[in-house]
């Protein structure tokens, strides 16, 4: 998992300083937001002039999954005192939340919150190690090695695992349909139109199964 | 104004991740809110990576393949490995 990491962030580095964010902005963005997927996104709204406030809703939709895993986590982590319960949402990221579920079956409280501030620990100093040298190569990469098409990949990388029934593939496909019959909306609009339809795909399916 | 973006960003992104956690033990998640957001991941990831994958006669046969490979195995490095591989060899062969 950790090459994993590990290559999605030095893409994301690069992708930030090719699209124009000084890097001492896009180190801080990276601690801050913690969020690749919306950080590449971001970069390429940002070089072509979108305001910030499109940039914002933009990321709103891209991370919406974060309020799936905080729901889902909660039934683990309810009980934890409120620092720890931020500090983990902080922390919350697709792998961590992936590999605490598996884990988390039958475990006791403490070893669950020991596990995952373990794994949440480590995949964050790994995630921005990445960033870091991947803002540090920056435009040293050259383009014909094409390495941006290593974002949707790890992004496939993250979806295939989760179409486990048929409501599951039934979103994700009317989701792909949706954002490509949306392409031509402005601003990345075509991602919060594939997000509902998606959903609402889901849980029709869901219904008549 | 990038700094605005990136404020903006991390507000955003954090009260996403801290929305049901920060919540006191006993309330309940209204069930029909609980089933819709399962479907959130592999809708908006997909929403993500579609565009970028079909865009291309070299990207989509390299989707396919990248496609396969996390079927396959589901390990995140072999399928961006085997879908650069497959994206340059593509590349190559015309």
């Amino acid at each position: 998992m950790l090459p994993g990491i590990a290559a999605f962030g030095l893409i994301t580095g690069v992708a930030m300083v090719a699209s124009g964010i000084p890097p001492a902005a896009a180190m801080l963005m990276s601690v801050l937001v913690f969020a690749g997927a919306s950080m590449v996104a971001s970069a390429q709204l940002l070089a072509s002039g979108t305001p910030a406030l499109l940039v914002v809703f933009t990321t709103l939709f891209i991370n919406l999954r974060f309020m799936m895993y905080s729901a889902s986590l909660r039934l683990h982590f309810a009980r934890l005192p409120l620092r720890w319960r931020l500090l983990f949402a902080y922390l919350l990221a697709d792998n961590v939340y992936g590999l605490t579920l598996m884990y988390a079956e039958n475990r006791p409280e403490a070893a669950k919150r020991d596990f995952f501030l373990g794994a949440g620990g480590v995949v964050w100093i790994a995630w921005q190690l990445a960033v870091a040298a991947g803002i540090a190569l920056g435009a040293g990469i050259p383009a014909s090695w094409r390495l941006e098409f290593a974002a949707p990949l790890a992004f496939i990388a993250m979806t295939i695992p989760l179409l486990r029934d048929r409501a599951m593939v039934a979103a994700a496909l009317a989701a792909g349909l949706a954002v490509l019959a949306g392409h031509a909306l402005p601003l990345k609009l075509s991602i919060a139109l594939a997000a509902f339809v998606g959903i609402g795909t889901g849980l029709l399916m869901e219904k008549k199964a | 104004m990038i700094w605005a973006t990136i404020a903006g960003m991390a507000l955003v992104t954090l009260l996403l991740r801290a929305s049901f956690l920060v919540l006191p033990p006993g309330v309940e998640t209204p069930a029909l809110l609980r089933r819709a957001l399962r479907y959130v991941p592999a809708a908006v990831l997909t929403a993500i990576w579609a565009p970028e994958v079909i865009v291309d006669n070299e990207q989509l046969p390299a989707g396919v393949v990248a496609i396969a490979v996390a079927w396959r195995w589901r390990v995140t490095f072999a399928t961006i490995v085997a879908g650069l591989a497959a994206l340059h060899l593509l590349t190559w062969l015309r």
